[in-house]
């Protein structure tokens, strides 16, 4: 399908030949730039910024590297090509041919499923946008600026889908994706942790490594959906996430490798004597970890939930992987493990596999933020020095499901109101951790240079050398 | 791009740098062949299957898939040591030695060209089953091969406005392998506005693989004389121009060849279905020889051609391609500018035969190509898409079906 550069809104879904679509999406085009300067980064619009731009979805599109001013960036509309004779992979209609519109009886749900997650991506830029302030250097900067872009094209693509299948409903609820905010009290973002702050760059980088993983697993499942241009647009969309995942892993790798650098040459893990260095100390690190970790895994819901039954019955959100999966597909009488606190114990016991998807969903994470932190932990021990990160205790710090109502240690020990309020400031960043990291943040804004408390990263973008002018300031 | 066959005992083994990747699968998502695989450690990359398409390369987030070690060609790293390593391996003494696989980048330029020109396929090429294996990119601007002009002819009538050259290049003892639909890179002499060298231009080779003249080391290219830009504006094309303009005898410095899954299907039966305008002629015009000169062999398979021009006088091969036997090919041509005849374009031919297009459509063993200017792209699909929907079908339906065989192709400019 040709990319139009003529048009206004570079597209592979034809759009030129669907008229009313295409006037509604030009209509909201100037909404969605005057929400990107009220709301995208901060005094950024006359940059220019090596961005990649996705321009087709084949494998040649990618690699578009250029600095281009944010504000021009040709945000578009990219669905995976689809295949022939695709039929659904799971749930009742297991079998049936995918479907390409919406099904009455799944409207309002559907519906809900897109604005939810279409509720994230301008969520994010709002949470991100003074970061570029207090850049630790052009290459983070540029980083940083890529993710937003790439979040905003999000947003795109289920305005898009909003806009194409959901009729009137769609158009106003693709209007009120541009005006929540996050944070605000009177109209916040759908989500909690997308109305947190991202305050500095090291919780940015655990928000990428961890939130957005969270954003790869939604993702992944709804890729699976009956509904195939649902499936189609996220399928293209995790190709994006990537990139997301990748900032804030090397991100915080980078901050871990300036630390332990910085311990060696004072032969020190006094976390003051650190401090006092300019870095910040491996426990705080995991103190922050384990702050997102556990805000994020509430973002998969309860652990036993009958409308992820209902998702996934319906066809409108499968499993991760789950074409790759060995079993029928329709888990009508299969069990799966969940953890339950029972009186002053957390056990776990077997559930119908249907009511367990979003415990199953939060495992898949999990597995993969653990393989993320064995890397981290490789950079402390290729040093020589002795220090592991580790992920806490599935019920600690949560907000939604079994765990809401009691306090568990990182170490899966249940805890008394007493212990908890004595103990909690030693597992989740403090007051005066949250202020000593937000002392380091400081424009680094040379090419080549980096801020003290953060290494310089292995290779630089796009095989560029990492003094590269990634941005450019006009 | 595929890499010629490893030479010697050398080769070149495509690794993922373990310490930087992020096991994000976006390469094993992209790679067309499987090539890639990962266990709960490590991306790992299959030596033996992997034919340097580099469909992965421009997708990974970190780079670390852009990673090359020089290996004994019967000694590459296993799966299994790739599976155990938390760092890549040292460079070796191998490391300094050129690899037979060695493969120079492909220039930036041939990138961004093919990747306009491919974009209205709609999705990531293959080469046809039985298409011969393609050499890329031997030649680079780096270490460009110096052919010599050993013809060059206008083909247009004298009167029509177009100028468009029969060029003829021989590459002496060089050796210089291309397939019909592959292209060349050509490097005008001198430097631009701003005294950088000129950067390189990319023909599509009009001879079939055995040369213009069989058995001579040499290749055709057809070359329009650009003198307008793409908004009618004039413009003096610096390449196209330099082409137009040489003489028997004169140096030309070529890179390549580029392009290896526009290519021709070489089995017994395969048919052809031919779409272009202009200089687009130069692809069919390689393929349509190639079939000329094996007409006695009586392999089977139909070939058509849509053949767009303003007129008879300012379309290429427009002579010779008269005098092909009506049962060897079905020529369709069609006039913009006939004066008193009502404007034709190509599009409106194959609505014209919508049946016969709609059953190659269908042919498992039929094999389209469009080659031309980007307007003309467009009218074509909607030509398919009704001719689709006539019958009953659904063109976006059978579009990805056509790529998935490698069917369909679009080189638009």
């Amino acid at each position: 399908m040709a990319i139009d550069y003529n048009e206004r809104i570079p597209n592979n879904v034809e759009l030129s030949s669907n008229k009313t679509l295409q006037r509604a999406l030009e209509q909201w085009q100037p909404s969605y730039l005057n929400w990107w300067n009220e709301m995208g980064p901060d005094n950024s619009t006359n940059y220019d910024v090596y961005l990649r731009t996705a321009v087709s979805v084949d494998a040649n599109g990618w690699a578009h590297f250029d600095h281009v001013k944010m504000p021009e960036y040709r945000w578009g509309i990219f669905l995976t090509p689809g295949e022939a004779d695709k039929k659904i992979s799971f749930g009742d209609h297991k079998g049936d041919a995918v479907w390409n519109e919406v099904p009455g009886e799944y409207r309002s749900t559907l519906r809900r499923i897109i604005v939810t997650q279409g509720d994230t991506e301008p969520a994010s830029v709002e949470q991100q946008r003074h970061l570029g302030l207090t850049a630790p250097s052009l290459y983070d900067l540029r980083n940083l600026f890529q993710v937003n872009v790439e979040e905003g094209r999000h947003l795109w693509a289920m305005v898009y889908l909003l806009h194409a299948h959901f009729g009137r409903d769609g158009r106003e609820e693709g209007e009120a994706l541009l005006e929540r905010r996050s944070g605000d009290a009177d109209n916040p973002r759908i989500l909690t942790a997308f109305n947190e702050k991202t305050p500095d760059w090291l919780s940015f980088f655990m928000f990428t490594f961890i939130t957005d993983r969270d954003g790869k697993y939604q993702l992944a499942s709804l890729a699976e959906s009956a509904f195939d241009p649902l499936a189609r647009t996220c399928k293209f969309m995790l190709t994006e996430e990537a990139h997301h995942l990748f900032v804030g892993e090397s991100g915080v790798a980078r901050i871990i490798q300036r630390t332990c650098e910085v311990m060696n040459q004072l032969k020190t893990d006094d976390p003051a004597k650190l401090r006092a260095a300019g870095v910040i100390d491996l426990p705080t690190l995991q103190k922050y970890l384990n702050f997102h970790f556990s805000v994020t895994s509430d973002l998969y819901g309860a652990e036993i939930s009958s409308n992820a039954a209902t998702y996934y019955t319906t066809g409108l959100k499968g499993r991760f992987e789950e074409t790759k999966i060995a079993d029928d597909h329709k888990l009508d009488n299969s069990a799966y493990e969940v953890m339950d606190v029972a009186g002053d114990k957390i056990l776990s016991r077997h559930v119908p596999a249907l009511t367990a998807l979003n415990e199953r969903l939060r495992d898949d994470w999990v597995k993969d933020v653990q393989a993320g932190i064995d890397r981290w932990n490789r950079v402390p021990e290729k040093l020589g020095i002795n220090f592991k990160f580790t992920l806490p205790h599935k019920g600690f710090h949560r907000k939604i499901g079994m765990f809401a109502d009691v306090h568990v240690a990182p170490d899966g020990r249940l805890l008394s109101e007493a212990e908890w309020t004595h103990q909690h400031q030693n597992w989740l960043p403090s007051e005066e951790d949250r202020l000593y990291v937000h002392s380091l943040m400081g424009r680094c804004l040379e090419p080549g240079k980096y801020a003290n408390w953060i290494a310089a990263p292995a290779r630089g973008i796009n095989n560029k050398p990492i003094d590269f002018e990634y941005v450019r300031f006009n | 791009m595929n890499a010629p066959p490893a030479q010697g005992e050398l080769a070149r083994q495509h690794l993922i740098d373990p310490e930087i990747c992020i096991r994000c699968n976006t390469c094993q998502e992209m790679c067309p062949i499987d090539a890639i695989t990962h266990d709960s450690r490590n991306y790992v990359i299959r030596f033996e299957v992997c034919n340097w398409c580099n469909a992965c390369i421009g997708p990974c987030p970190t780079g670390a898939i852009d990673s090359l070690r020089n290996v004994r060609t019967e000694k590459p790293y296993t799966l299994e040591e790739q599976f155990a390593w938390d760092v890549l391996p040292e460079f070796s003494d191998l490391d300094k030695l050129a690899a037979g696989n060695a493969v120079t980048e492909v220039p930036s330029e041939v990138k961004r060209i093919t990747e306009v020109a491919t974009a209205g396929q709609g999705g990531p090429a293959l080469a046809p089953r039985s298409a011969a294996h393609p050499y890329v990119n031997l030649y680079g601007p780096g270490n460009p091969v110096t052919a010599t002009v050993s013809g060059n002819h206008r083909l247009t009538a004298d009167d029509a406005s177009s100028d468009i050259h029969h060029l003829v290049l021989d590459f002496g003892a060089i050796p210089f392998p291309v397939l019909e639909g592959q292209s060349i890179g050509i490097i005008p002499p001198g430097v631009d506005a701003n005294g950088k060298p000129h950067l390189l231009r990319m023909y599509s080779v009009a001879s079939p693989r055995e040369g213009e003249r069989p058995g001579y080391n040499n290749l055709a290219l057809t070359v329009k004389r650009v003198d307008q830009d793409h908004e009618g504006k004039p413009a003096r094309g610096v390449c196209s121009n330099y082409l137009c303009d040489l003489t028997k005898g004169d140096p030309v410095q070529v890179t390549g060849p580029y392009g290896a899954t526009y290519l021709m299907p070489n089995h017994p039966g395969a048919s052809i279905m031919m779409i272009c305008t202009g200089t687009g002629s130069a692809p069919m015009r390689a393929m349509t020889e190639r079939r000329r000169r094996r007409m006695s062999l009586n392999e089977g398979g139909e070939l058509v051609l849509f053949f767009g021009a303003r007129s008879p006088g300012e379309l290429p091969y427009f002579g010779p391609l008269q005098k092909l036997p009506a049962d060897f090919i079905d020529i369709n041509f069609a006039f913009s500018r006939m004066p008193g005849e009502p404007k034709q374009y190509v599009q409106d031919l194959i609505r014209a035969k919508g049946d016969k297009v709609f059953q190659m459509l269908q042919d498992e063993n039929c094999f389209i190509y469009v080659c031309g200017l980007k307007g003309m792209e467009a009218g074509v699909l909607e030509a398919f898409r009704d001719i689709c929907r006539a019958h009953g079908a659904d063109w976006e339906t059978l579009r990805p079906e056509l790529l998935g065989k490698a069917r369909f192709h679009v080189e638009t400019y």
